[in-house]
């Protein structure tokens, strides 16, 4: 096991110099010089080449991509030509946020998934499975944008009773530790914090967890209905256990394994993806902080920002693959 | 046949799946029982009904599109038919359990051996988890599980095929249960493991004294291990009585045709001589015996009725026209002249 992990670490290492690379070409594909585009059209010569003698634009492509990556390799993740600050430090504040938000939304994209795909498979054809997968039906083709705008409108204009945007009411004290903030308001025995960040992350978490709850809902249906076919539900059947007992121990066991590597899939994807969703709710996580980046051309952040995001989901992979052989005894790692 | 001292007596049982394409009658009129620590076996060609009769008795029919349209499964004097669902679940795994075809595939693969069994003895057995592991080891001993202490704690894909069905089997007796349904168990294993796992039927039988229904295609198993046997064909017995009068005197002619498909290994060239033609369609059954399109004997009248299960000696019942004494010899014999020219 400690050698398959250490295998798949390994592995890691091309997966992540092959995104360096991508993230490093990024500013110079663009057609036309990088140090224009970042500052525009009204920049100065001078101003100019203040910016590439700063970020070492004038150096060979292998100089400045030995120095990109020695600097990662050192913890430095480089500054943002935006804010002038450090770009590890500020992930250090925007990832816990998309984290959590992520977290949060895989919760209840999982646990509502899972249930109702369980129900729908398991009383197949009742008038449960046929909304349950309608509206999953409906929900993976939901535009998320629609979805957040019309939850804001009616929760937070209309009844006034969820916060429309961040992640606290200002003015709201709380002590970070970890930056998630629903673990640090509880460390800190800080509930008032607590119910406000909960408040908070209600409606981006259904809005970004809308998609992987009515992928997982579906997936689980399917995979549950081909399980119950199974010659040892059967067998489970004819020992004469009790149906809660075949449906959750016996079935559900099973019917995981597909469910599951969705499951690490749609994780990954929101971690990176969650931009719609932190944008509408001005969520400040990562997906904001990149997109705003892009919008002003500030790339060192945008290749830092990829090249975490990318080790993330590389990372969540791995988790995914050995919860697998928690799940599935026969799959070996060697 | 049928007693009062039976323990399992099933009797016009009709089991029918409700298809988009019609009406598979799988089961269609089967009567036999099973007396307290008996071997009675079932044997028939592919798709003649056997599993779904043993699965009719447990309640275990998929629904829809199956459903048992008629008849009656008294178990110690009790219709099972008449039970609701929950009453089934205390009957199943405790005083009828059942072992399946493929040993392969019946067990759950993500599940300990341990946990396949603890979970049926607590089920249906006022233990604690402590007393239902030690049973489980005890059983695992008994079926013959090498090595059973450590083995226990192993998922099914670390058995081979034998050891698997070992412990279905040892899963199966885990409730001391008076009756035992075998759904070809041996089928799906190598020659040398199925005359092993044979062996632990008839010792286990002896050591806990239970009934055993053992279903087959293979006459061979009836031979070895069955009391009684009925032969099934198209959802509806053929023949049914004791093993020795079955191979001594066997009479319907499907009994026979299977008989001569059986390898002698006493002759110097093994013949083969399978019953030619296919089972007929259950959705569409011909109005007369099921078995006429494939029978050497066939007479006018097979294509007109269908025969009934006549009893033809002391515990003996066939369901032939030929062995029908309200049909006349003569009538018999000329007709077999036309038949046999025909085929
Ligand atoms: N779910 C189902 N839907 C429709 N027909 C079915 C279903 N299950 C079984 N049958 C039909 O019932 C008939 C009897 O099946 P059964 O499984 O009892 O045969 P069998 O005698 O056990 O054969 P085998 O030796 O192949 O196990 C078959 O013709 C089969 O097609
Ligand atoms: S009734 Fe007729 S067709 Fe059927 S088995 Fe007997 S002889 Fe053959
Ligand atoms: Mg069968």
């Amino acid at each position: 096991m400690l050698k398959y992990i250490s295998k798949r670490l390994l592995m890691l290492i091309p997966v992540l110099i092959g995104v360096s690379i991508i993230t490093f070409s990024l500013i110079h594909l663009i057609p036309g010089d990088p140090a224009r585009s970042m500052l525009g059209e009204k920049a100065t010569e001078a101003q100019l080449e203040s910016l590439r003698q700063e970020l070492g634009l004038n150096d060979p492509y292998i100089v400045q991509y030995g120095r990109f990556v020695g600097d990662i390799l050192q913890g430095d993740l480089g500054q943002s030509i935006q804010s002038k600050e450090s770009i590890g430090y500020e992930l250090l504040h925007k990832l816990p946020a998309t984290m959590e938000l992520t977290l949060f939304a895989m919760l209840l994209a999982v646990t509502i998934g899972i249930l109702a795909g369980v129900i729908a498979a398991v009383k197949q054809y009742s008038w449960f499975d046929n909304i349950s997968m309608t509206g999953a039906l409906f929900g993976v083709s939901l535009p998320i944008f629609w979805l957040g705008l019309m939850m804001i409108w009616f929760f937070s204009v209309k009844l006034n009773i969820l916060p429309p945007s961040g992640r606290l009411t200002p003015g709201t004290e709380i002590n970070t530790i970890t930056n998630f903030y629903l673990l640090d308001s509880l460390l800190t025995g800080n509930f008032r914090a607590f119910k406000d960040a909960f408040l908070h992350l209600i409606m981006p978490g259904i809005a970004l967890g809308t998609i992987p709850m009515a992928i997982i809902a579906r997936m689980t249906r399917s995979s549950m209905l081909e399980v119950m076919k199974q010659d040892y539900i059967r067998t489970a059947d004819a020992k004469g256990l009790k149906t809660r007992l075949i449906i959750f121990r016996h079935a559900l066991k099973n019917a995981f394994l597909p469910v599951l590597t969705v499951i690490g899939l749609q994780f990954g994807l929101l971690l990176g993806g969650a931009v719609l969703t932190e944008t509408i709710f001005s969520w400040p996580g990562i997906g904001r902080y990149v997109y705003l980046a892009v919008l002003g051309r500030d790339y060192p952040v945008v290749q830092s920002t990829i090249l975490v995001v990318a080790t993330i989901f590389v990372l969540v992979n791995l988790l995914t693959d050995l919860l697998y052989k928690y799940f599935d005894p026969r799959i070996r790692y060697e | 046949m049928q007693n009062d001292s039976s323990l399992l007596e099933v009797r016009n049982l009709h089991t029918h799946f409700f298809t988009k394409s019609g009406v598979v009658k799988a089961v269609d009129g089967v009567d036999f029982s099973v007396k307290p620590g008996e071997t009675l076996g079932i044997v028939g060609e592919s798709g003649s009904g056997k599993s779904i009769t043993a699965l009719s008795i447990l309640g275990l029919i998929p629904s829809p599109p199956g459903r048992i349209v008629d008849g009656e499964v008294l178990f110690k004097g009790d219709n099972l038919l008449k039970k609701s669902p929950k009453e089934m679940r205390s009957i199943r795994g405790k005083e009828i359990a059942m072992v399946f075809q493929d040993p392969m595939t019946s067990l759950n693969p993500v599940l300990t051996v341990e946990k396949q069994m603890v979970e049926t003895i607590l089920t249906h057995e006022k233990l604690t988890r402590k007393q239902a592991f030690a049973r489980a080891l005890e059983l695992l001993d008994l079926v013959g599980i090498p090595d059973a202490k450590n083995r226990i704690h192993n998922y099914p894909h670390e058995f081979s095929g034998g050891m698997r069905q070992r412990v279905m089997i040892a899963i199966a007796l885990s409730c001391n249960p008076s009756l035992l349904i075998a759904d070809e168990p041996t089928t799906a294993l190598d020659v040398t493991i199925q005359a092993q796992i044979l062996e632990l039927f008839k010792k286990m039988q002896k050591e806990l004294d239970m009934a055993i229904v053992m279903i087959t295609h293979d006459l061979g198993v009836v031979a070895e291990v069955c009391d009684r046997v009925m032969v099934m064909y198209a959802g509806k017995p053929a023949e049914y009585t004791e093993t020795t009068k079955l191979f001594d005197n066997g009479k319907h002619p499907y009994t026979l045709g299977l008989m001569h498909s059986i390898p002698k290994i006493t002759e110097k060239r093994q013949k083969l001589e399978a019953i030619t033609g296919m089972p007929p369609d259950l959705r569409s059954l011909p109005i007369g015996c099921s078995f006429a399109p494939r029978c050497k004997y066939a007479m006018e009248s097979c294509l007109e009725s269908d025969p009934l299960l006549k009893n033809v000696a002391d515990g003996h019942a066939v369901r032939c026209f030929l062995h029908d004494d309200a049909f006349s010899k003569e009538e018999s014999f000329n007709e077999t002249i036309i038949g046999s020219e025909k085929s």
